[in-house]
């Protein structure tokens, strides 16, 4: 069944749920849509057999994601799709395996769990996409809500620090680790191929727009005001080790930002032990 | 029958011996006392025959990774205690919620909180049948020596399977940490169930299908049916609902699938109940006191006999009130301060007089107890 669609406008066809789904709950002009439309492609062009294709999320407005698509969707609960996905891919190590999830998802609620697979380095993809609140329900405060941000829970501005969910994986030990952009949509499908065709945990966090709390409460504008200001303030990861901190703040650093490709992948090496204890059974 | 292995075993051990003849294949787990040795046996045993062991970051996400496996066709447990089994709960309820086989030790301890570690209690029998948020039907047993717990784990993922449901293993701290000589059968000698397979091909599957015994067949992913799975709750195609219509037929089917076929579930071991006018209904380890103290008490001619429940949940209720019809007295004898007796109640006539035996100190009840308390309701 690997079949790459070539038509453009077949590809979206091809992948998605047409039927049983739509119209989406995401309001027009969410980033989500950029992104699902970047991983269709993505998945499209690596031609990978979609029976043989997990993808899985938690829960939030990203979360819906995998339901619109025509792979093996696992939508689960609050904060723990990297534990559902790392019991789909222990069991089945030869499936792929995505997760789809958001800033508040992957790094409040399930952030245990992010740094564990990280570590682990389990061949999980896992698309983080961060818009700096909770849009589900209704425009709170998230990890990433920067300092001094506005949102329903911080109506004075966010006293509290961020997370960088990227930093953050580095130090946790995942092996692939990017950024981009809704705005960047063509380098997000490149990197979401590269982070699925890397063996070991990838992260790909991809900063995007929800206009409809995070733009309003903090005077951003529509969702091409705030598309504009991803372009304006992206800053690729070459380009930003010639600069200073100071040049950096409020920039979004984009690009591939690590790569290890020399250390060993949790299944693979699980393999081994079984061998092993195969072995000593005998 | 070909003369059996025996081993020397621990409830634990057990419990891992019995899982992995059941078909057991993945297990995910966090340390707990007083369940810790079944994580060291499946981490020992498992890769031995292929199967697969993770310790997880926690109980949540041990919880979720034996779904993840379960749903692709692998047959999976964990193991916990007390505040282990509280924080599975939300994905256990995701568990019913989706239908998806899986086998959950709760290796009970004094409560609530941290409680008591290393003391027996039996405190987690209502948690078993309400502990997630939400309308469902609950599969829980209850093995009572370390023999019963090698097979009531063959039967417990049996029942997983054949309902697409989680079951629980109440197993408590004495049976857990006790150990005996278990006989240990030959492959092919307990019969094995396995999850119901779709026929139709991918483009008719109706992933949540209204069967005959309303339980839907379950491809596991990679065997190319591509559908939804939500913790939403779903239409038969799978996809998330609000329509009143369809909501009633999603809960109804996690009902009906077990209420109409209790049957199935059932198991209760009835000892010296026909002529018995006082009766003791236990389970889990106080069974085996109750057994010796009714045959202490027989020996002295007391009309006494016990009825021990291996299925705690569904309920036995019927059967209950058709095995105690003769009798005056039943006394509910369990470590805890009082969850059984008041199903017992509900089960039985209001003539039949139902008296509590309760300890929560940490310590079992032994023989001596009941039969003090048998004298004092005589
Ligand atoms: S609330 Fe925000 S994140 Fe959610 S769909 Fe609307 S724009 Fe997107």
């Amino acid at each position: 069944m690997t079949t790459v669609v070539k038509q453009k406008s077949d590809v979206m066809l091809n992948y998605l749920r047409p039927k049983m789904k739509f119209p989406s709950v995401w309001c027009p002009g969410c980033g989500n849509g950029i992104v699902m439309g970047a991983f269709i492609r993505a998945i499209n062009k690596l031609g990978y057999d979609r029976n043989n294709m997990a993808v899985v999320s938690g829960i939030g407005c990203t979360s819906r994601m995998p339901a619109y698509m025509d792979f093996s969707s696992l939508h689960t609960t609050h904060g723990r799709a990297l534990p559902y996905a790392t019991g789909v891919k222990f069991a089945r190590p030869d499936m792929k395996v995505a997760v789809i999830t958001g800033d508040g998802d992957a790094l409040a609620i399930g952030g245990n769990h992010f740094i564990h697979a990280c570590r682990r380095n389990i061949d999980i993809t896992a698309v983080l996409i961060n818009n700096y609140i909770y849009g589900m329900t209704g425009g709170q405060g998230s990890p990433t809500t920067p300092s001094g941000a506005f949102s329903t829970t911080t109506p004075y501005g966010n006293v509290e620090k961020h997370f960088d969910a990227c930093n953050l994986a580095i130090g946790a030990g995942a092996t692939f680790v990017g950024r981009a952009t809704v705005y960047h949509y063509p380098q997000l499908e490149k990197m979401i191929m590269q982070a699925m065709e890397h063996k070991g945990f990838s992260l790909v966090e991809v900063v995007s727009n929800c206009h409809t709390y995070f733009g309003r409460l903090n005077r951003r504008g529509d969702a091409s005001a705030m598309l504009k200001e991803f372009k304006e303030n992206a800053v690729n990861i070459t380009k930003a080790k010639t600069m200073t901190p100071e040049e950096l703040e409020n920039k979004y650093v984009i690009g591939t930002l690590y790569v290890n490709d020399d250390k060993t992948e949790f299944c693979d090496e699980y393999h081994k032990l079984m061998d092993v204890a195969q072995k000593r059974k005998k | 029958m070909a003369k059996n292995k025996r081993k020397l075993l621990q409830g634990n051990g057990a419990c891992v011996q019995g899982a992995i003849y059941a078909g057991l294949r993945f297990f995910a787990g966090y340390p707990i006392t007083p369940s810790t040795e079944i994580a060291e046996n499946c981490a020992r045993f498992l890769p031995q025959v292929g199967g697969r062991f993770i310790q997880m970051e926690d109980e949540l996400g041990s919880m979720a990774a034996i779904i993840g496996a379960s749903v692709t066709g692998m047959k999976s447990m964990t193991a916990t205690s007390g505040p282990g089994y509280s924080l599975m709960q939300e994905n256990i309820g995701y568990a019913y919620m989706t239908e998806i086989p899986c086998v959950v030790v709760n290796v009970q301890r004094g409560g609530p909180s941290t409680g008591l570690p290393t003391k027996v209690s039996q405190s987690d029998t209502m948690q078993a049948r309400w502990g997630t948020h939400g309308d469902y039907n609950a599969i829980a047993v209850a093995p009572s020596t370390v023999a019963d717990t090698f097979t009531e784990t063959i039967r417990a993922f049996n029942l997983a399977e054949r309902f697409r449901t989680p079951v629980t293993i109440l197993l408590d701290e004495v049976i857990a940490h006790m150990r005996a000589i278990v006989p240990i059968p030959e492959e092919g000698e307990y019969e094995i169930v396995n999850r119901v397979k779709p026929t139709k091909p991918p483009e008719e599957y109706i992933p949540y299908e209204i069967t005959e015994n309303f339980v839907s067949p379950m491809p596991g992913y990679g065997e190319g049916y591509r559908y939804h799975i939500t913790g939403l709750t779903h239409n038969t195609l799978g996809f998330s609902t609000n329509e009143p219509e369809e909501i009633v037929v999603k809960l109804d089917k996690l009902k009906n699938k077990i209420d109409k076929f209790q049957d199935e579930i059932m198991k209760l071991r009835v000892n010296n109940m026909d002529d018995a006018e006082v009766a003791f209904v236990s389970y889990g380890s106080v069974s085996r006191a109750a057994l010796q103290a009714v045959s202490l008490a027989r020996s002295v001619g007391v009309k006494v006999g016990t009825i021990q429940l291996y299925t705690i949940w569904p309920f036995p209720y019927d059967k209950l009130r058709e095995i105690c019809s003769r009798c005056q007295k039943v006394i509910v004898a369990e470590l805890n301060m009082g969850q059984i007796i008041h199903e017992v109640r509900r089960a039985l006539p209001e003539d039949i007089e139902v008296l509590p035996l309760q300890r929560y100190d940490g310590e079992i009840l032994t023989p001596t107890q009941l039969l003090e308390k048998l004298e004092e309701v005589l």
